[in-house]
């Protein structure tokens, strides 16, 4: 034994010797190594473990920690125009305060009863994004937009019988592999072809043209996002959908819920299953760990028997006039069927739903307004301030919410060089598009929200100058 | 020293806070506010000119989503409401194949500050140096007990990691032109159904094989079921019962014999940590769950992380990017060119709030406190085990296997139910009264009747699990003086028992306030009547 084992453990209340030496009298065996009886000698580790002794003392380990996290530097000590995915927002001090709560933080899976609170919060996630997104049905989160996007495919896949989806070809290369991945390769019997769709070089928008050659009898839907990956609000929803319907096609639209306060729900222009981001509401980006997305759709049964997802329903109890929040449609999940379930679930990103609910309650109709044109005001000003540079232009100068492609081509420096430069000015440059995106030369896609003010983007408009 | 009693614990009623709380969405006031946004600046506007403006006229939204409209403190106090009417292990919880464990608040604390919260995951690498060498070490720890040679954080829950799996073994059959062939994936009936979910999702038939009168399948049912078609086998162990299969490096080296990989699906870690290595018994792979055995919280359902590794043979395919340490300079760098990378099983590189949470617990553990950790954990079923099969009405699973299990063991009250006709889902319930969470019962299928799967671990001290068994004696003496109240239960919790007869039922099931308004609301201002009478 060494000597720091000497001390108990402060996680573990056993570790004391006296009781340990309790415990193994009362089973009735003389020794902990016996109880290990299970494990052949040969299967038994051949080396020892080789690891640092524990640090008992929570003051040492903090110091430890806080030594290693000042070694990054962050979107607060920096100033950046980074997004592409993950979104710098306001996080409110109660979605934190509710998200850290030990009740929640360190729940799993009781009885609709003993957690009736938690189940209220993920009803009150479900509702409230339902009103945003104007859908009936809405499951519980799952790991990232791009998953989620991966699962309504799949769902649309199996209520049409059809193996294709378009996509547009300028959706996000992380989203997009994510998608590759759930529709598997073409070996596999029950593959699903992704077959990008063009986008119109004017506008930035999907080129109906294409669709309308590439959709067929094969198609089981058309995917597409509101706001597009390079930051367009696409305008010809309703189009889109109406063909794709026309063509037998589901129509499933991505979207990021903070927009929703001034853009349209896409029920609007005709979305049979909205999926997206959770990310921007109120959830902090831990370096992409704030990942989280959604599916909704209108509440039929031919998409609510799809759900690969959790889901849970509000209904009454014996007590009347009470109410209360129960799994629906369990069996079809992966917990219920195994391999004949709705491909799988398991843990996901359900206390981010709550602070997701926590968010949507505090900003009410009124907050989701407000920061829609405080972002969409904002980053029409910094595309303005910065397509005024010499040599520099945003590429589709008005249409967008919070994203716009600039493009530094005629400066005759590359994005990776003016960003290095920017770095040494305090300052996170947009997103590298030169690599993922070639025909935009040489491209960066720069995020503005309501975190960054007149000022800031002043500041990032000197810099460049100074730079270019 | 003062120790603990011997006598049986004094089981205490636990009333649970009943707020009789509102749905949000019938909460607040026309005109109140909580989160308030400035204007935008007027150099903005003018510009700009006026917000509403820049939206295209036919994508501007028509109608105000119908959210609440609460003030901030209304709102936080709602949520608090809803906080104290859940058990979230403020009492007791042994909820198995889970391991509950201690969640340390320091990381809680730490996770906020802005060098982790405010990180974007496109930075340039110098900027997180510090987050890349946490995931690197935190990778080296995870080697060290596992004798793999790569990990990758990238799933967002064990059931991704084993996705990654089956996604991993489609690019590895994939590169050697097989892919087409291996269409088979073999795993047991006690392995965790994610695997044989994640397989199929993947595109493999499944192949389940059952279990023999020894408690695991037999190794003729394995050769049965491997053939040039097989591509991997996905398998707990132990299993989802406890029980560890002594012939498991012989069934890998047979499903290596037959050219098929191996995964070592390591949800049931906590007994044999620092006890056995994974890649020394032959597995090409294995997963940790960073929210389970490495102190991550639950949250509920996630965030979570599976951690992936692998041998270094498949390290190649690995979903991008990898975190390296650049021997010479001493930097980190966030390798994405790989070109047999199986691409993304969800974007970025992980959820590393978790990784955060799993380094900072592995390290005030140490090697010396994994060790102990899964000692104690072992003690603590084989203790808890004794005494509740001294309750009348208790069975253990697999009976005539009389080797001591680790981590956990599957009982039933198969008897019990005989008996009183109260069975495990009723005993749970009520057990809730006593301020003890509801035990898991079982994954599908329950080979057992009336199962429950509690786990102990190494977190709950001997006067924990005394109170627990004390608990399930208790309401099992119930269910025979007294069988009303068990089936009424729960007595003192936050809502009376939920109607979960209807949950299936299309024209009563809402997932939203919409879908309630439409089906229900209607049926509850009529007492019920409505909606039973449609």
């Amino acid at each position: 034994m060494s000597p720091t084992n000497a001390i108990a453990h402060p996680y573990m209340a056993n570790s004391v010797p006296e009781i340990k030496a309790a415990m193994l009298k009362d089973i009735g065996a003389k020794s902990i190594a016996e109880l290990f009886e299970q494990i052949p000698a040969d299967h038994r580790m051949k080396k020892p473990l080789k690891l640092a002794p524990g640090m008992r003392s929570e003051a040492d380990l903090k110091k430890h920690l806080v030594g290693l996290l000042r070694k990054n530097s962050t979107c607060e000590s920096h100033l950046s125009f980074l997004g592409a995915g993950i979104w710098q927002h306001h996080v409110p001090a109660i979605c934190d305060e509710i998200g850290t709560r030990s009740e929640f933080l360190t729940s799993v899976w009781g009885t609709a009863m003993s957690d009736h609170g938690r189940n209220q919060a993920w009803f009150e996630f479900c509702a409230q994004l339902g009103e945003l997104v104007g859908m009936e049905f809405v499951g519980l989160p799952v790991y990232s937009w791009g998953c989620a996007a991966g699962n309504a495919i799949r769902m649309a896949a199996r209520i049409t019988g059809r193996s294709e989806v378009l996509v547009p070809e300028t959706l996000c290369p992380e989203r997009l592999a994510v998608i590759r991945q759930y529709c598997e390769p073409a070996e596999m019997a029950r593959h699903i072809k992704v077959v990008p769709i063009r986008h119109d070089a004017k506008t930035g928008l999907i080129d109906l043209k294409d669709l309308k050659a590439r959709l067929s009898d094969r198609t089981a839907a058309v995917y597409f996002e509101n706001p597009g990956y390079l930051g367009m609000i696409e305008t010809q929803g309703a189009d889109i959908a109406r063909m794709a319907r026309a063509a037998g096609a589901e129509t499933i639209v991505g979207v990021d819920p903070i927009s929703l306060g001034v853009l349209a729900p896409p029920t609007d222009y005709g979305a049979d299953i909205v999926v997206g981001t959770i990310q921007t509401l109120g959830v902090h980006m831990s370096a992409g760990g704030g990942a989280g997305g959604f599916i909704a759709s209108r509440d039929e049964e031919v998409y609510a028997r799809e759900y690969p997802t959790l889901n849970i329903s509000i209904t009454d109890t014996t007590h009347p006039g009470e109410v209360g929040f129960g799994l629906t449609l369990f069996h079809q999940s992966s917990y219920g069927l195994r391999e004949e379930g709705k491909d799988w679930t398991g843990n996901s990103v359900y206390l981010t739903a709550i602070q997701n609910a926590v968010y949507m309650s505090l900003l009410g109709p009124e907050g989701f307004r407000e920061i829609g044109e405080l972002i969409i005001a904002r980053a029409h000003y910094a595309a303005r301030r910065i397509g005024a540079i010499k040599g520099v232009s945003v590429n589709w100068p008005a249409g967008f919410f919070k994203e716009f492609v600039v493009d530094f081509s005629r400066t005759g420096k590359t994005v990776a060089k003016i960003n290095k430069a920017l770095l040494k000015r305090g300052i996170f440059g947009g997103k590298d598009l030169s690599k993922d995106f070639p025909k935009l030369g040489q491209s960066a896609l720069y995020a503005v929200t309501e975190c960054h003010g007149a000022d800031d983007i002043d500041r990032l408009v000197a810099a460049l100058k100074e730079i270019l | 020293m003062r120790t603990p009693s011997k006598a049986m614990p004094t089981v205490r009623e636990v009333h649970q806070a009943r707020w009789n709380e509102p749905v949000v969405m019938e909460m607040g006031v026309p005109g109140r506010r909580g989160a308030v946004y400035s204007a935008p600046e007027a150099v903005v506007e003018k510009a700009v000119g006026k917000a509403a403006d820049l939206v295209p006229a036919a994508m501007r939204r028509k109608n105000r989503p119908a959210l609440p409209e609460m003030t901030e403190p209304d709102v936080l106090r709602h949520y608090l409401h809803l906080s104290q009417m859940v058990h979230g292990m403020m009492g007791v919880n042994l909820f198995g194949t889970c391991t509950m464990k201690y969640n340390p608040r320091i990381s809680t604390h730490l996770t906020l500050r802005p060098e982790l919260a405010t990180l974007h995951p496109y930075q340039p690498e110098e900027t997180l140096q510090g987050l890349l060498e946490i995931v690197h070490s935190f990778d080296l720890i995870l080697r060290e007990l596992s004798g793999m040679d790569q990990f990758v954080f990238q799933a967002a829950g064990g059931a991704g990691a084993a996705y990654t799996h089956a996604c991993i073994t489609r690019g590895y059959f994939q590169a050697r032109g097989e892919l087409a062939q291996r269409n088979e994936i073999i795993s047991t009936i006690q392995t965790h159904p994610c695997n044989q979910a994640t397989a199929a999702t993947a595109g493999f038939n499944v192949i389940t094989l059952p279990l023999e009168e020894n408690g695991y399948p037999s190794i003729e049912a394995l050769q049965g079921a491997l053939s040039n078609r097989t591509a991997a086998l996905m398998v707990n162990n132990p299993d989802d019962m406890g029980v560890y299969n002594p012939q498991i490096k012989d069934w890998v080296k047979l499903v290596k014999k037959a050219g098929a990989l191996a995964f070592y699906d390591h949800a049931n870690f906590n007994g044999v940590m620092s006890k056995i290595r994974a890649r020394e018994l032959g597995f090409d792979a294995c997963m940790f769950m960073l929210h389970k055995t490495f102190g991550g919280p639950k949250g509920g359902g996630g965030p979570a992380v599976g951690a992936y590794g692998c041998s270094a043979e498949l390290a190649p395919f690995l979903p991008k990017p990898i975190v390296r340490l650049d021997d010479k300079t001493g930097r980190y760098r966030l390798d994405a060119d790989r070109k047999l990378s199986v691409g993304k099983v969800r974007e970025y590189f992980g959820n590393l709030q978790v990784v955060f949470y799993a380094y900072a617990w592995a390290r005030a553990m140490g090697g010396d406190g994994i060790t102990e950790a899964s000692d104690l954990a072992v003690l603590a079923n084989n203790y808890m085990e004794k005494k509740l099969l001294a309750i009348p009405g208790v069975v253990k699973s697999q009976p005539q296997m009389t080797m001591h299990r680790m981590e956990m063991t599957r009982y039933g009250l198969g008897p019990l139910k005989e008996e009183t006709g109260i069975g495990i889902v009723e005993v749970g319930a009520r057990m809730t009264d006593y301020g003890v969470d509801s035990p898991w019962l079982s994954h599908e299928p329950w080979v057992v009747p009336e199962p429950f799967t509690p786990e102990p671990g190494e977190l709950w001290s001997k006067e924990d699990i005394d109170y627990w068994i004390a608990a399930l004696a208790k309401v099992c003496e119930e269910a025979r003086t007294n069988p009303d109240l068990v089936r009424t239960a729960p007595h003192n919790a936050a809502i009376h028992a939920i109607n979960g007869a209807r949950l299936d039922d299309p024209a009563w099931w809402a997932t939203t306030w919409r879908a309630y308004k439409r089906k229900q609301a209607p049926a509850a201002r009529a007492g019920g009547k409505a909606a039973s009478s449609r």
